[in-house]
Order: C-alpha cells, then sequence, then structure tokens
C-alpha cells in the first residue's frame, strides 16, 4: 500500500513542497493589506511629506491625531457609532432569538402566513426604499436621533430564519425535558437555547456588528448635525481640512474608524466561522 | 381599452392553466381565467386608470399594458403553485414553506407565539412594508422633498426614463423574451451531451444578453423632454459585472491558496479575511490615497520608476469605474475567500486523489472536481456580491468621484439620491428606485429558480 500511494498524502489539494506556498502566501497577504499599510504610512506625515513621496514614517502622527481627534473631535463621530453598533447587535440577537422560538417550538394559525411575511422582506432591501423610508422617518421626527439609526434595523429575516434553523436542528429531547420542569418559553430560551447558541449567536453578532458599523447611506441622509454622526460619515469632513485636503489626518481617521470592526471579528472569528460550517452543514 | 385588453389575460390565463400538465379540471381552468383577469386589472385599477385619461401618451398605454401583462403573469405563477403545492408535486412547499411543525411544542396560549413575533413583524411592517409601498405611491407623483403636498402625474417618472418610440419598446423586450424562451425550449428538445445541446447551450446565454440589450435599447438617451438614463443603466451593467467578476475570480484563487495544508494556515487566513471588516467608505478613502493623481503612491510611482505620467483617474471614465471597481473588489474579496474556504471543505479529498493517481494535471483537477463541487457556494456569491455591487458601492463612489467624470461613475442607487435628495425631486427618485427594486427581485427569483435546480451536480 504505501509503494502505491507514494507521494500521496493528504495535504490538500494541491502537492509538493511547502515553502513556495508560504511565500504566495505572504506575497498575497502583503498585496491584500497593501492599501491599509500604504495609509499607515501616510497617517505619520505632513502634506509636505506626502507629495515629496517620502516612503518611510514621517514626523506628524501626533499632530495629525490632535487634528482627527480634537481639533474635529472625531471622538463623538466613534462613540456614536459605537452606541449605535451594540444597540442594534444586541436588538436584532434578542428578537430574533423570540421569533426563532416561535417559529420552531409554536404550533398556531396563520403560521405559514407570518413566515412568508418575514421571507419576502429578504429581497427587500433598505437601499431601494430609502427615499420613502427618509421621508417616513423625518414624518416621526427622528432625524439626528439615535432612534432613527438604530430602531429601523432592529429586525431582519436573516437574523429570524438563522436562528429558526438552528433551533429545528436541536433534539426534541430538550423541549420535552423543559416541559416536564414546567419552564416557561423564555425560561427555556434562557437556560437552554442560548447556551447551546453561542456559535450562531457569535456569528449574527459579527456580521451584524460589522454591517451596522459600516453603515453609511441611511445616516448620511437622516443624520444632519456632526455631533450626532456616525463615524463613516463623519470622515467627510476630514477630505477638508483648513480649506485644503490633508492626506494624513484623514488617513489616521480612516484606519481609527476600521479599529472596532476589526477587533470584534478578530475576537468572534471562532464563532463567526463555526456558525458559518453550520450554516453550510444543511 | 381596459376591457378588451382584460378578456384577452382571461383568455390567455385560461390557456396556460389548459395546458399546465395536472391543471386540466375545467374548475381550475376557470379560476386560472380568474386569476389572470385579477392580475391584470390590479395595476391599472391601482393607478386610478390614469394612463387612460386624455393627457397619457401611447408610450403610458405600453407601460399599462406591460404592467397588466406582468401583474397576470405573477398570479398565474401564484395560481399554479398553490395548485402545485394541493397536488403535493413540490416537496418544498411542505417541509421548507410552513415551517418546522414539532411533535409537541409548547401548549399555552394562543397569544403567546404573537407576542414573540410581535416585535420583529411590527418593525418590519412599519420600517419595511411600510416605505415599500410608499415607493410605488410616490413613484406615481411629483414630489418634492421637505413639502407635504404632491402632485399625481400617472407615469410619467417612469415613461420620462424610456425612449419615445411605443413601437420599438413593444418590439425589443418582446425580441428579448422571445430569444430567453426559444432557447429554454430548445434545451428541453435536445439530448444532453449532444453537440445541439450544447449549441443551445450557447444559445440560452446569447439569450440572456439579449436582454440587457434589449434594456440598453429602451432607456432613454436623452433629449425631447426625456431624462437620460441610459448611461446610467449602463455605468451600473459595467461596474456591477466588473465587481463581481473582479471579487469573485480573486477570492477564488486565493481561497484555494490558503485552503493549502501548511503550517499556520489558521494565521494565514485571519490575515486574508480580514477587509471584510473595513467598511466600503474606509475602502473608497484607501483607494482614493493609492489612485491620488499628485500625492498617491501610484502615480509617484510610476513618474519616479519608471518615467510613466499617469493620467488622473477622475477625468477618465473607463479609469474611473476600474478605480471604483478596484476598491469595491477588494473591499469584498475577503468575504468572498471566507465563503470559499468554507466551500473547499466539501471538496472530496478521495476524488482528487483519484484524479492524481490517474495522471490529472492539478489544473485539470481544479476545473474538474474542483470547480464543479464549488458551484452551489459560487452561485450564492454571485447574488450577494451583485447585491452589494448594487448597494454597498454607494459609500466608495461617494468617497472616490462623486459620480465624476460627467456622471461616468454614477450607478443606480448612486443616481436615485442624486436626484432624490440632492434635487430634492423625490416622484423621480422613487421611479428609479422602483426600478432598481425590480431588478433586485428578478435576481432573488433567478436564485430561487436556479438553486433548487442544477447548481449542485458533481462532487456529492
Amino acid at each position: 500500500m504505501a509503494g502505491l500511494s507514494a507521494g500521496v498524502t493528504r495535504k490538500g489539494l494541491i502537492r509538493g513542497r511547502e515553502w513556495p506556498i508560504h511565500v504566495l502566501l505572504i506575497v498575497t497577504i502583503l498585496v491584500v493589506g497593501f492599501p491599509v499599510l500604504y495609509a499607515a504610512l501616510i497617517s505619520t506625515q505632513t502634506n509636505g511629506e506626502v507629495f515629496s513621496f517620502q516612503l518611510t514614517p514621517g514626523s506628524a502622527l501626533a499632530s495629525n491625531f490632535n487634528d482627527v481627534w480634537v481639533v474635529r473631535d472625531f471622538g463623538t463621530n466613534m462613540w456614536n457609532s459605537t452606541q449605535q453598533a451594540i444597540y442594534v447587535t444586541i436588538g436584532k440577537t434578542i428578537l430574533s432569538l423570540m421569533a426563532g422560538l416561535a417559529f420552531v417550538y409554536f404550533k398556531f394559525r396563520g403560521k405559514w402566513i407570518v413566515f412568508f411575511f418575514v421571507l419576502v422582506t429578504l429581497m427587500m432591501p433598505t437601499e431601494v426604499m430609502i427615499l420613502a423610508m427618509f421621508r417616513l422617518v423625518s414624518g416621526f421626527g427622528w432625524q439626528d436621533t439615535m432612534l432613527a439609526l438604530t430602531v429601523p434595523f432592529l429586525a431582519s429575516a436573516t437574523g429570524a430564519f438563522l436562528f429558526r434553523q438552528h433551533f429545528a436542528n436541536m433534539p426534541v429531547e430538550l423541549l420535552e425535558a423543559a416541559q416536564i420542569d414546567g419552564a416557561t418559553p423564555l425560561q427555556f430560551l434562557r437556560r437552554v437555547l442560548v447556551p447551546l447558541s453561542w456559535n450562531v449567536i457569535g456569528a449574527l453578532a459579527v456580521i451584524q456588528f460589522v454591517y451596522t458599523w459600516n453603515m453609511y447611506l441611511w445616516p448620511r441622509l437622516i443624520i444632519r448635525q456632526q455631533s450626532s454622526q456616525v463615524v463613516q460619515v463623519g470622515l467627510q469632513t476630514l477630505q477638508n481640512i483648513d480649506g485644503g485636503l490633508t492626506y494624513g489626518p484623514l488617513m489616521l481617521a480612516a484606519i481609527i474608524a476600521s479599529i472596532p470592526p476589526v477587533i470584534v471579528f478578530i475576537l468572534l472569528q471562532k464563532p463567526f466561522m463555526s456558525g458559518f460550517a453550520l450554516g453550510q452543514e444543511k | 381599452m381596459l376591457i378588451p385588453a382584460l378578456a384577452v389575460a382571461a383568455l390567455f390565463g385560461a390557456a396556460y392553466m389548459a395546458f399546465a400538465v395536472g391543471h386540466r379540471t375545467p374548475a381550475r381552468v376557470a379560476i386560472g381565467a380568474g386569476a389572470a383577469t385579477v392580475g391584470a386589472a390590479a395595476p391599472p385599477l391601482a393607478l386610478g386608470q390614469c394612463t387612460f385619461g386624455a393627457e397619457s401618451t401611447s408610450v403610458d398605454h405600453v407601460l399599462t399594458y406591460a404592467l397588466m401583462a406582468g401583474g397576470a403573469w405573477l398570479a398565474l405563477i401564484v395560481t399554479r403553485a398553490v395548485f402545485d403545492s394541493r397536488d403535493g408535486k413540490s416537496e418544498a412547499a411542505g417541509s421548507s414553506m410552513g415551517g418546522e411543525i414539532r411533535s409537541g411544542g409548547f401548549r399555552l396560549g394562543w397569544w403567546v407565539p404573537w407576542a414573540l413575533l410581535a416585535p420583529t413583524l411590527a418593525i418590519l411592517a412599519v420600517f419595511l412594508y411600510t416605505p415599500a409601498v410608499q415607493t410605488f405611491t410616490l413613484s406615481t407623483k411629483l414630489a418634492r422633498l421637505g413639502a407635504p403636498r404632491t402632485v399625481d402625474v400617472c407615469l410619467t417618472n417612469f415613461s420620462e426614463l424610456l425612449i419615445q418610440d411605443p413601437f420599438k419598446l413593444v418590439l425589443y423586450p418582446l425580441l428579448a423574451i422571445g430569444a430567453v424562451y426559444g432557447a429554454r425550449f430548445w434545451i428541453r428538445r435536445t439530448e444532453p451531451g449532444t453537440w445541439n445541446h450544447r449549441f443551445a447551450e450557447v444559445a440560452s446565454v446569447g439569450a440572456m444578453l439579449s436582454v440587457f440589450v434589449a434594456l440598453y435599447a429602451i432607456f432613454s438617451p436623452g433629449g425631447d423632454g426625456t431624462v437620460k438614463y441610459r448611461p446610467v443603466y449602463v455605468n451600473t451593467v459595467i461596474i456591477s459585472v466588473g465587481i463581481v467578476a473582479f471579487g469573485m475570480i480573486a477570492g477564488l484563487a486565493v481561497a484555494y491558496l490558503a485552503f493549502q495544508k501548511v503550517k499556520g494556515a489558521t494565521m494565514y487566513r485571519t490575515l486574508l479575511i480580514w477587509p471584510y471588516a473595513i467598511s466600503p467608505a474606509v475602502a473608497g478613502i484607501l483607494f482614493f490615497m493609492l489612485l491620488d493623481p499628485t500625492a498617491g503612491i501610484i502615480s509617484n510611482g510610476l513618474k519616479e520608476w519608471f518615467g510613466i505620467r499617469m493620467p488622473n483617474y477622475r477625468e477618465s471614465a473607463i479609469l474611473a469605474q476600474a478605480a471604483i471597481i478596484m476598491a469595491s473588489g477588494w473591499k469584498i474579496l475577503g468575504y468572498n475567500v471566507l465563503f470559499y474556504l468554507a466551500g473547499l471543505q466539501t471538496v472530496s479529498v478521495d476524488q482528487v486523489e483519484a484524479a492524481v493517481l490517474d495522471g490529472a494535471s492539478p489544473w485539470q483537477r481544479f476545473v474538474h472536481i474542483v470547480l464543479p463541487a464549488l458551484s452551489p457556494i459560487t452561485f450564492f456569491l454571485l447574488v450577494t456580491n451583485l447585491t452589494y455591487a448594487f448597494f454597498e458601492v454607494f459609500a466608495t463612489i461617494d468617497y472616490m468621484t462623486k459620480g465624476a467624470p460627467a456622471g461616468a461613475t454614477s450607478v443606480s442607487i448612486y443616481e436615485i439620491i442624486r436626484v432624490g435628495v440632492d434635487n430634492g425631486d423625490l416622484g423621480r427618485g422613487a421611479a428609479q428606485s422602483v426600478l432598481l427594486f425590480a431588478a433586485v427581485i428578478a435576481v432573488t427569483l433567478w436564485q430561487f429558480r436556479t438553486s433548487g435546480k442544477r447548481v449542485s451536480y458533481g462532487g456529492g
């Protein structure tokens, strides 16, 4: 046997020596990361250093940071985005858990209508109705408020169906045991389902946090005051400092604005990956 | 005008039901005729029959008949699906649509599940369904941003996006629809594997392309009281196709590389996937810097090291579009790598090893084993990337080119905001939104149709 399968080891889809693959991977990582590495370099430079095409770190990191954080008060925008992302992530997770619970563990009349009502929203992206939504939410008097940035995004078909599918694959004995113990649906959710769903919750949390943090069009329309603005739109003011474009502060702010979602992604990477593997399983 | 059209719809509905196998009972044929009539009557009634008024043009009439045909067709599809599910023909209807009916389940008051669903349903109703309906109403009005009063303008907001030639307006779409159905018929009539079948497959690709050509031909190039919508359509197609092609091919290549089981593979994967967390806005800013004609490293590098002067991408239509495609493709790369990595886990190692023993080259293994096994993931990514290219690209464009030069990067969503918010013309913006909505629905329905069938052959 050993002779027959010489050279065929279970390594992957390409065979051969390892080092060329390492080299290729490192080169790819550098190419993919290049726009950010370059931005990091620029964020330390003055405009003069940028124009003289200097490829070593410049002298202006501290003053650029001062421009971004003190002069432009970028911290306020960061705080607004943080609040928005946290509220939407938590709210959506809770509402989706409740909807999944109702879909899987209850029989009720009209379930299929509700199911279709939620399913159809999968083909209704907010963007195609953004003008009507802008008119509607302005009519509520929610301009420049956190309400406008959070409430419309608290429910989603994706979340509800993700938990529905996950719960449906769980053993029925869990429910029977809980019923014998006389648990209420919410107790069952909190004590049994949630502890068994951390992977899916983690995966959904990453998606929602990144989605909310990166939202651009809606806040650009509904938020007019700079002090209520989120970070993605707040970056606009940095394209124009002192009447001209200063590259350093803009790049620094772009990097600062990317830190929270990247951290969330890296922290929750494990549940994210396994939650997805689970979603693909079916 | 309305009555004869409805009679045609009823006849068509009856004929459709009569030819649909298994629906041939008189009652069902009659129901088909009724459904088609109701479906056809709905659009003109919803519009208050304004399209048959004194001020309506022949283009308005063509649009109304197209809407009626669409309504009848939709009603027939729904009716047929209901009959099919009653006959137990479609398995999906039983298992996936109704949701799980567990043996047990909580036996509490009827209101308990409704209370659990109430917040979700309320938010979907207020913040998705209401604006969706209002988008349709707004699209038939002259409505200014900030002004509470609106004026009915019937279908003007739509008809001004089209060419003002009723004959061509009917002919081109009919030709395209004919081509699509003809090609489908041809495929069905030929045996898979024969040359005839292969020709039919090529023809069906051509027929798909003819739909895009027909849309190009009917959108207005501007002038004589119409809106210049053809360039917006062209930009949207170029930029979307570019982003999807670049993002997915690069994504597959990188994922295939990162899938190799070398030391530190997990580290490498994280370092390749992380741009997923970067926002489309920041992607725009990063490439704004990279490609900057005076300060960016690419133009400076070309000048210093090779003596080449790079033209300003913000002044050339092709370069500006390429820049948007590059930035967006880079941004979506991490997402595609992530899903292709998950998909590669499902490729059968045994099949690959058998192919190695048979002496297949790496490229043959990739084309004949890996690619077919990845087709479900490829299809899923095609749809999600297309959605990204339709909507999320807005932020990237806003930071890089703002639609310039001369509107060359003004894609559909950008144009909606430009018209609806920057110019404050809500009605016209809403009409363009409805077109984009139709495109999204077409993509989604195509996804539903295709994902059920043909995508996952091979690879087990």
